[in-house]
Parts: C-alpha cells; sequence; structure tokens
C-alpha cells in the first residue's frame, strides 16, 4: 500500500543492459546469484538467516508449537506475562504467544511468496509483451496499469476485500493485481532496450517462435532486477498483510496473523506491552530478512 | 509546452473519469446496504426500503452516476452518510490535518535523508556507508505499525515524554506540537529510510564517473568536489522519487493515522469505505488520484529543469 511508488527501476536496469553480447548464453541462473550473494556479502547472510529462521518456524508450526494457536487458558489471563508455561506469555483471551507467531510465520509465508510469484509472472508475460509489440498493445496495458497505480492502494484494497470477503486467496488476487502494473514497467523497460538487439534480429531470422523469442532471448535480460524486486516485494507484501491485518480487512479471526495480532492487543499497550511488541517485532524481522537479502543480491549483481 | 500541457491534463481529465467510475462501480457490488446500516439491525424492512426510496438508492448505477458527476463537476461533493456533514467540509478539514502531517513530515525528511544519503554514497563501502545503509535498509524494513509501537512503547508507555494518541484537540492535555512528534517520527523513519536508500545508490553512480575522478585528480578537494560536482548530478533521479513521496504523504498515511488516532485523510477514507459512505470515498479518491498525477507531472517538469539534456 505505501509501496505503490517504490521499485528498483532506477540505477538497476542499466547494468544488465549494458554488454551487448549474447546474453542469454552468459545468464546465470537466479539460484548462482542468490548463492553468490551469500558468499560475499554479510548483510545478505543475515536477511538469508532471518528467512529461514521464519521458514523453518513455519514449516515446523504444527510440531513444535507447544499450545493449539487458537486454545485460550483462562488460568494464565491472570498473569499473562511470559513464564515457564508460557514462554512468551498469552495475550488477551489467554493464548499461547509462541503458539500464535509460529502459526502466524505460517500465514504470512504463504500468503506472501504465492502472491509476490502471481505477480512477477503476471506483469512479465504484460510486460514482455507490451514491450516487444508495440503499438495498441502496449498503450492498452501500460494505461491498464497506470489507472491501477493511481487508485489509492487502501481503497482498492478495502473495495476489493470488502466485495469478495477477506480469505488468503483473495488476498493473494489483490495483490497479485494491484503490484502487477509495477513489475511489468520493468520488464517492459528492459525489452525495450533490447528488442532491437543483433541476437534478438538473429533469433527472428532463424525462425524462432515469438514465445522462444520472449522468454529465452529477452527475459534472462530482466533476470537482475526481476530477482531484487522479487525479495524486495516479499518484504512489502509481507508489511501489506501486515497492514491488512493491523486496519482490520485482513486474515478474519482467530486465527493468528501477525498484523491482527497487534490491533488486537494495541489497546493493552500501556498494561501488557509485550502482546503488542511481540508480533511487531516479529513482522519486522522476516521484512528486515527480505531487504536485506535483496540488498545483498543487488550488490553481489553489480559487482560483475 | 503548450502541447505538453495539453496532453498532460487530458490524460488526468480521463482517468480521474475512468476511476471516478471504477470506484462507483465496485462500490455497487460490495455486499451491504447503506439504509440498512444507517437505520441499524433493528429497523423493519419497511422503514428500509422507504430511505432507500427517499435517498434515491433504488435508481440505476449509470443515473446515480451521472447524477454525482454532474453536481461533482459544479463542485458539489453531496453529503457524507457518516459524518452527517456536507463532504467537501469533512474533505478540506482531513485534508489539512494530513497535510500538515504530511508537509512537517516532508521537511525533516528532505534534509535528513540527502543529508544521510550524501555521506553514505560519497564514499562507496566506507564505514559510514555501511552503518548508514544498514540504518535505511533496517528503517525502511519496520512496517508502520510496528514502528508507531516501538516507539509508542519507549517514550509514552516508559518515559512518558509524549501522549499516545493525537486527537489534534487542545484540550486531551498535551500540547498539539506534542502529538505531531510521533506520527512525525515514524513516517520520517519508515519514509527517510527508502530515500537514503536512493540517493546513497545515485551518489555511488556519480562518484564513479569520469569527471569526478578528473575532479579529484587536478588537485581539487574531496570536499568541494561532493559539493559543486557530485551534490548536483547526484539529486537529479532521487528529484523524481521524492516528488512521488508526496503522493505517499497524502493518499498512505492510513496507518499512522490510524496508529495514533490521528484525524486525517486516510483514516477518513478507511472509515468511509467500510461504510460505504460513496460519496466521501469518491470525492476522496479523485483527491488522491489528482495529487498522485499532479507530482507525476511536477516531478516530470522538475527532473527536465535539472537535466538540461532533457527536452519537453
Amino acid at each position: 500500500m505505501t509501496d505503490a511508488g517504490r521499485t528498483v527501476e532506477d540505477g538497476l536496469v542499466a547494468p544488465s543492459a549494458d554488454e551487448d553480447a549474447p546474453a542469454p548464453a552468459a545468464a546465470r541462473s537466479a539460484l548462482a546469484l542468490v548463492a553468490d550473494a551469500l558468499t560475499v556479502s554479510p548483510i545478505a547472510t543475515i536477511g538469508a538467516g532471518l528467512i529461514l529462521f521464519w521458514a523453518l518456524c513455519a514449516v515446523l508450526a504444527p510440531w513444535i508449537s507447544p499450545f493449539p494457536p487458537n486454545a485460550m487458558d483462562p488460568m494464565a489471563l491472570v498473569d499473562p506475562f511470559p513464564s515457564a508455561t508460557h514462554w512468551l506469555g498469552t495475550d488477551q483471551l489467554g493464548r499461547d504467544i509462541v503458539s500464535r507467531l509460529l502459526w502466524g510465520a505460517r500465514t504470512v509465508l504463504l500468503v506472501a511468496p504465492i502472491a509476490v510469484l502471481g505477480a512477477a509472472i503476471l506483469g512479465t508475460l504484460l510486460g514482455l509483451v507490451a514491450g516487444y509489440r508495440g503499438g495498441i498493445i502496449d498503450t492498452l496495458v501500460m494505461r491498464v496499469g497506470d489507472v491501477l497505480l493511481a487508485f489509492p492502494q487502501i481503497i482498492l484494497y478495502l473495495i476489493i476485500l470488502a466485495k469478495f470477503g477477506a480469505s488468503a486467496f483473495n488476498i493473494i488476487v489483490v495483490i497479485t493485481v494491484t503490484k502487477a502494473p509495477i513489475i511489468a514497467r520493468i520488464v517492459r523497460a528492459v525489452t525495450l532496450d533490447v528488442k532491437n538487439r543483433d541476437y534478438v534480429a538473429a533469433a527472428r531470422m532463424r525462425g524462432e517462435g515469438t514465445l522462444h523469442i520472449l522468454l529465452v532471448e529477452i527475459l534472462p535480460n530482466a533476470r537482475g532486477p526481476l530477482i531484487v524486486d522479487f525479495f524486495l516485494r516479499l518484504g512489502y507484501t509481507t508489511v501489506a498483510i501486515g497492514v491488512l491485518g493491523f486496519l482490520g480487512i485482513g486474515l478474519p479471526p482467530p486465527d493468528p496473523d501477525w498484523g491482527g495480532m497487534i490491533k488486537e492487543s494495541y489497546g493493552l499497550l500501556f498494561v501488557y506491552p509485550h502482546m503488542t511488541l511481540i508480533p511487531a517485532v516479529a513482522i519486522s524481522s522476516l521484512v528486515i530478512g527480505f531487504n536485506f537479502l535483496a540488498t545483498g543480491i543487488r550488490e553481489a549483481s553489480l559487482d560483475d | 509546452m503548450a502541447r505538453y500541457w495539453a496532453k498532460q491534463l487530458l490524460n488526468i481529465a480521463v482517468t480521474l473519469f475512468v476511476v471516478s467510475f471504477l470506484v462507483f462501480a465496485l462500490n455497487e457490488m460490495t455486499p451491504g446496504d447503506v439504509a440498512r446500516k444507517l437505520l441499524g439491525p433493528y429497523a423493519t424492512v419497511d422503514q428500509v426500503d422507504r430511505l432507500t426510496t427517499q435517498m434515491g438508492l433504488d435508481r440505476p448505477v449509470l443515473v446515480r452516476y451521472f447524477e454525482w458527476m454532474g453536481a461533482a463537476l459544479t463542485g458539489d461533493f453531496g453529503q457524507s452518510i457518516i459524518f452527517r456533514r456536507p463532504v467537501a467540509e469533512v474533505l478540506w478539514d482531513r485534508l489539512a490535518n494530513t497535510l500538515l502531517l504530511a508537509g512537517v513530515s516532508f521537511v525533516v525528511i528532505v534534509p535528513f535523508s540527502v543529508l544521510l544519503g550524501v555521506l553514505a554514497g560519497m564514499r562507496e563501502r566506507s564505514f559510514v556507508d555501511r552503518s548508514v545503509s544498514v540504518f535505511s535498509s533496517i528503517c525502511a524494513s519496520i512496517p508502520e505499525f510496528a514502528m508507531g509501537v516501538f516507539l509508542l512503547a519507549i517514550f509514552t508507555v516508559q518515559l512518558g515524554w509524549l501522549p499516545g494518541t493525537s486527537p489534534l484537540r487542545a484540550d486531551s492535555g498535551w500540547p498539539i506540537w506534542s502529538q505531531l512528534v510521533l506520527p512525525v517520527a515514524v513516517v520520517v523513519l519508515y519514509d527517510g529510510g527508502y530515500l537514503i536508500a536512493m540517493i546513497r545508490t545515485s551518489m555511488v553512480d556519480v562518484m564513479r564517473q569520469p569527471f569526478i575522478r578528473t575532479a579529484v585528480l587536478k588537485g581539487m578537494s574531496f570536499q568541494s568536489v561532493v559539493v559543486k560536482h557530485a551534490l548536483r548530478n547526484a539529486l537529479i533521479t532521487p528529484f523524481t522519487v521524492i516528488m512521488l513521496q508526496l503522493n505517499y504523504l497524502v493518499a498512505g498515511l492510513v496507518v499512522v493515522e490510524m496508529v495514533f488516532a490521528y484525524p486525517g485523510f486516510g483514516r477518513m477514507m478507511l472509515e468511509a469505505a467500510l461504510a460505504k459512505d460513496i460519496a466521501v470515498v469518491e470525492a476522496g479518491t479523485l483527491v488522491a488520484v489528482m495529487v498522485t498525477m499532479l507530482t507525476q507531472v511536477f516531478g516530470d517538469l522538475g527532473y527536465r529543469a535539472l537535466d538540461p539534456r532533457i527536452r519537453v
């Protein structure tokens, strides 16, 4: 919602498009780029560590969480602060905070990657076709994207979520639709830049299909910016999911959701600050993880 | 130049038209009945129907849309259902509050992030660069509501220095300026974190250029190289981004406003959308879209002014 204007376009598209060499042949895989970043950048390592920690929590939640996430323990309400039974205390309804954190990680780490992947695929396809074909298709795709981006994001979320109900699936759809135009812009810029290069012409001469030219000849040039954008956007999407929860239009209760946990206990900040602070630390650390990893990858890819 | 303006104005007009219609249409599809919401759960079906007819809500969407648009073009945005006042009044009230918060934040953010961004970018990978980069990255990562919670826990709960809510009323026991401190701090840290990173990247790019090396090699002091040669060039790209922040500062402050119970534009939009107060949502959306598009146009113009290589 607040990241509508935040893209990685500036200063990122150029490096990968500099070389006029047949880029696809020299292209390293996405995985190699991430691995590279991990070896050279301590920041990336910290980021990856944070992500890995929460990913493990999410995967293992059913086995390691000490209590069911929605189970209330009325006796704990006498003293909801951290104790031997409830390591991080309980929330205002006596629900174990450790368990809710673990299950909350599961929610956000399921919804955010699917949503971002959806936006990446849709945005990439639109950007490729718009940039390559040009003309009316280009105008149409970009204009629709402009309108979507000009919309105040929160209103768009509200209207769509109010209409279709707040569910994980609908949040994924909303994020896919609102973020795809940003990715389409990045991919379109790269496509415009390389579509007249010799190797693209060569591919056309040897009779390759449009799909082959788009995906094999052109798309690899956008690899760098796209991977950095992917991790940044995972961070923003985690924030967006948190914001939806905080504003009360996210995933419906009682299932744990970090933003929702903060909203529910927020009024008790003076009395039981841990109920609000712990989920706030959790969501911040996950977003820091994504952003650190993105920063590390960008540095590594600029070093080439 | 005239052609440029004509094109931009047409662009804005078309977008406003499309967006206003989309909001109307989408709102129409959302469940929930305005009359039912107004009268509460104990009203009879008959009462609800009567109010619906009275408010003219039983007529087709298109008719109501063009009626609304005709009135809006003459400056009449109708009545707000939840605030029970003319939309224009509520809108200007809330917009003024948000502009206060946005203005103060903007005045702090720009020098703060230019200073840190330039300091970090002028010596790439130095200790200062590393520290500033990590700081800005962390600031930009902490969601506004989490940042708000952290600052509240420190300055309100622990230290008791600042108020926990910012209703902007003098009778709340805290002077108005003190109610602005925490909301502004959240906006500055969150948005500043992002801007610092942008400015740093741009500064790093400029410092790698041959003309900077020339300036250093001809014996100029590092300080005047940075101030006289690098600074202006390094601020060209971030200028557009800084302009785009105005858009965030007007339409995107809803979370901060919710955290501090600040009576601003974003909160008004959220409340209105939840209550299906279409007149407020429409007017607010138009204002937000207008701000977005105008900042884009002015960002564009400023960019051209700063970089003489680009022509309109």
